[in-house]
């Protein structure tokens, strides 16, 4: 299958910032790419890059054969962007929001207004078509945005954080759109600091750290190389701590954390468990609290970068509007 | 289900390279459209627009104009073409901070992803103020002939007024624009109001005979292109001179435009 976006060693610095430090990227055709990385990752950035609105300083991108510097006006009549802020005109009308589009795109003013009227009625704003956008609720907005990228049918779709800040029912109709649109043919490049969003849509991730990649791959090839679990264990009495923290060790052959009375471990084996409670029966310890779960974004997040995503720099430029 | 997806290959999609003068001139008059629906949703900004130059009707009139020529109504005879140029000089600070203001916004970011004209995010503002400086002519000239103005030309002499300025003001625009374009906040893009109109328009023919002035205003008067712009529509107003000084002012706003405008577009482009 064609990749339909191809970034290759992308470098973009502001200041003494460095946003991006060389990041490569492929979106196949009519798939879904999660770019997921925290805060201050460099995604934004990416993401402006390959939607033509920043230029990088190193590094170059295709998006349907058309490079995003020299051919910028190529890869626009294909690409339509939906930011972390809404992007319509607060001032105007929903209808008139994706009319102006619309009209910007080359639709002459009656086949604009049908488009415009189809897309409010998909994104239940018919009712609200004839108000001002900024009567609108944050949700509302939202789909406008969307809206107003899809006016112009484009190939490929770019969804910065779609979700951040969406209640989890406007989330799941956004994902319905978004399998919707790649049913249909569109690549979609989206960015997210949910490990469980990229699960539930992407077909492929990156993820970015400090403006690198630190892993590629299919979710389910991220969840195995990261996927280990965490185990918890606390035993009845303290005093047993040290036994259980000998048996892990034995196990896991690795030293666990100890802490206020607990013992915590990442296992990748799924015998591991058995065989510890098996151990700890034998040793005549008595396990007070025992649990399984699978880990935070932030301990996939540390699996695969050796910090937190909390450690990151909240504030870069790229993920900060007034710099944007 | 099939509303919003769809074959990859529809006509409108097949990619071209450049936007042609046709196609710049119409995503232009679209984002002009866009400006002028927010009138149409916000009126009030039409009585904003009023205010200010009603005040300085006024207070040119009543409080400088006896001092000045003897009586207000007198003064309005002279003052009012300069009032109004003014006033235009003052609307295109408004043009540069509304597009300080957009740039900063989402919205502008979704024009510049789109395959239209680059200029046109900026020009489709510069002209749908034209209707907001046609506006404020009108309420202008309206309320000095109910405080005594006499036009001493005709009709067209006034309609050629509003063209000049209007014309004039499309040139003098990218000078806002530019500095909209580099500033951080609107309010710096009207302290440039303050630093270059105020001297533009005070030192010039437009409120008092430059003859009264000292030798070194003089001198600075007579190449000031406020002065040229002034003695036009004053002309065109109330007699005299007017082709030297119109071409003289619309040469000015050929220049200025031709400098000022493509510094904008690439202060606009590289403003990420």
């Amino acid at each position: 299958m064609d990749n339909t976006i191809e970034a290759h060693g992308l470098v973009k610095r502001f200041g003494d910032t460095t946003a991006l430090g060389g990041v490569d990227l492929a979106a196949r055709t009519g798939t879904v790419l999660a770019v997921l990385g925290p805060n201050g990752a460099g995604k934004t950035t990416a993401v402006r890059i390959l939607a033509t609105l920043l230029q990088p300083d190193e590094g170059r991108a295709r998006v349907a054969g058309y490079d995003v510097v020299a051919q910028a006006q190529q890869v626009r009549r294909l690409i339509a962007l939906t930011g972390q802020y809404a992007a319509v005109d607060e001032s105007l009308t929903g209808a008139e929001n994706l009319l102006l589009i619309g009209r910007l795109l080359g639709l002459p003013r009656g086949a604009a207004r049908r488009r415009g009227a189809e897309l409010l009625d998909r994104f239940g704003l018919a009712d609200a078509g004839g108000r001002a956008a900024k009567t609108y609720s944050g949700g509302m907005r939202r789909r406008l945005d969307l809206a107003a990228s899809l006016v112009g049918r484009p190939r490929v779709l770019y969804l910065d954080e779609p979700t951040t800040g969406l209640d989890p029912r406007a989330r799941n109709d956004l994902w319905g759109v978004i399998r919707e649109l790649t049913a249909g043919g569109v690549t979609v490049l989206l960015t997210t600091q949910y490990m469980e969003e990229a699960d539930q849509l992407a077909d492929d991730v990156v993820v970015v750290d400090r403006g690198r990649v630190a892993a590629v791959g299919t979710p389910d090839q991220l969840k195995t190389q990261v996927g280990r679990q965490v185990l918890r264990v606390s035993p009845v009495r303290a005093a047993d701590v040290p036994v259980v923290a000998r048996v892990v060790t034995d196990l896991s052959g690795a030293a666990p954390e100890v802490a206020a009375g607990a013992v915590s471990a990442q296992v990748g084996d799924p015998r591991l468990p058995p065989a510890m409670l098996q151990r700890l029966t034998d040793a005549q310890v008595a396990v007070a609290e025992l649990s399984l779960r699978k880990p935070s974004l932030d301990e996939v997040f540390f699996a695969l970068t050796g910090h937190h995503p909390t450690d990151q720099a909240s504030d870069e430029p790229d993920d900060d509007r007034s710099a944007a | 289900m099939t509303a919003i997806a769809q074959p990859a290959s529809l006509p409108e999609t097949i990619p071209q390279g450049r936007v042609g003068p046709l196609d710049a001139i119409r995503h232009t008059l679209t984002l002009a459209w866009r400006s002028l629906v927010q009138i149409r949703h916000n009126p009030m900004e039409l009585t904003d627009l009023s205010l200010q130059p009603l005040m300085f009707v006024v207070l040119f009139a009543y409080v400088f104009g006896g001092a000045i020529a003897g009586s207000p109504k007198a003064y309005l005879q002279f003052g009012l073409a300069g009032i109004i140029c003014q006033n235009a000089l003052f609307l295109t600070m408004n043009t540069g901070m509304a597009l300080n203001t957009d740039i900063t916004k989402g919205v502008f970011d979704r024009f510049r992803s789109l395959p239209i004209a680059r200029s046109a995010p900026l020009a489709g503002r510069i002209v749908a103020d034209v209707v907001r400086q046609v506006w404020s002519m009108a309420i202008l000239i309206a309320v000095g002939l109910l405080l005594g103005f006499r036009i001493q030309t005709d009709l067209v002499g006034v309609l050629g007024a509003v063209a000049l300025l209007v014309v004039f003001t499309l040139g003098f625009s990218w000078l806002p624009v530019l500095v909209a374009m580099l500033v951080d906040e609107p309010e710096k893009v009207m302290m440039l109001g303050f630093v270059v109109v105020f001297p533009l328009t005070f030192i010039s023919s437009a409120f008092v005979p430059v003859e009264t002035m000292p030798g070194w205003l003089q001198a600075w008067a007579a190449v000031n292109p406020t002065s040229l712009l002034v003695d036009a529509v004053r002309g065109l107003l109330v007699g005299g001179e007017v082709a030297a000084p119109a071409l003289g002012a619309l040469a000015w706003a050929a220049a200025i435009g031709a400098a000022f405008a493509p510094l904008a577009l690439r202060a606009f482009r590289r403003r990420s």
